[in-house]
């Protein structure tokens, strides 16, 4: 681990003069690209099946949630995201792993307090406000659809 | 082609959000909401879903497309159900995300064992 540090504290002496900023970027775009990029092959070979778009997204979606568990449990995403960054974070296996990286890390107090309320450590501030934020949408679209706005 | 929208797009969008983690310190959990909400307001601003339809997995597997989805169910279940819709609408529409991450998630921190800190 102090060898990796030193190595690494030189590697970022090494690169911090010209941009460190640059690399982030285009590594969050290749691996945020690639995630997106298996999705669709995901939707598409589901929709060769006959199955409709929204549904064929939605297996979409558990596809890669299981994925990004196995991923997680094996110690594989965390790697993705050191290198990925926003790239393994924004995409919904990045939301998986927010899940489920807590729920294992806490496992050993218990099925109520330690998996039960880790596993909403992440997953729980983003269902609530995304819960919120649609509805306070849906309420002004109520309002102005009575109103005879829009 | 689609697979290059959708490497393009979800790339592009990673990269943003890249640009604004290095210049914020927002945190992993920050960023998550703010990405959810905001997508759920590009969906009631009606823009998302024609970027959707056109960006493919791009937009979707984004949790930008989470948020629009969101929106979705809020506005068709309103359709049905009048105001009550709106309460019902969120949850249905994002109930195969959350279960499945709930789910697996909960199978997962049974199967496997926390990391060692080498």
């Amino acid at each position: 681990m102090e060898v990796n540090k030193k190595a690494y504290e030189a590697y970022v002496k090494e690169v911090t003069p010209v941009n460190k900023k640059f690399p982030n970027i285009i590594k969050a775009f290749l691996v945020g690209g690639i995630i997106c990029t298996i999705g669709q092959i995901c939707t598409t070979l589901i929709m060769n099946q006959g199955v409709e778009k929204d549904t064929a997204s939605a297996w979409t979606t558990l596809i890669l949630i299981a994925a990004s568990v196995i991923l997680t449990g094996l110690n594989i995403y965390p790697k993705i995201t050191k290198f990925g960054g926003a790239g393994a974070l924004v995409p919904i296996t990045g939301f998986a792993n927010s899940v489920v990286a807590p729920a294992v890390e806490f496992k050993s107090e218990g099925q109520v307090f330690g998996i039960g309320c880790k596993i909403f450590t992440i997953a729980g501030p983003v269902i609530l406000y995304g819960i919120l934020s649609s509805w306070i949408l849906g309420v002004i679209a109520y309002v102005l659809k009575a109103f005879g706005i829009v | 082609m689609e697979f290059v929208k959708a490497f393009l797009v979800g790339g592009a969008i990673c990269a943003v959000v890249q640009v604004v983690m290095d210049n914020t310190k927002l945190m992993p959990g920050r960023i998550m909401v703010l990405l959810v909400v905001i997508g759920s307001i590009l969906g009631a601003l009606g823009i998302y879903q024609p970027f959707s339809d056109w960006a493919g997995a791009g937009a979707t597997v984004p949790l930008l497309g989470f948020g629009n989805s969101l929106w979705k169910g809020v506005l068709k279940s309103m359709g049905e159900d009048g105001f009550l819709g709106v309460f019902k609408g969120g949850f249905t529409a994002s109930a195969v995300g959350i279960s499945g991450a709930l789910i697996f998630g909960y199978l997962g921190s049974i199967i496997f064992k926390p990391k060692m800190k080498s």
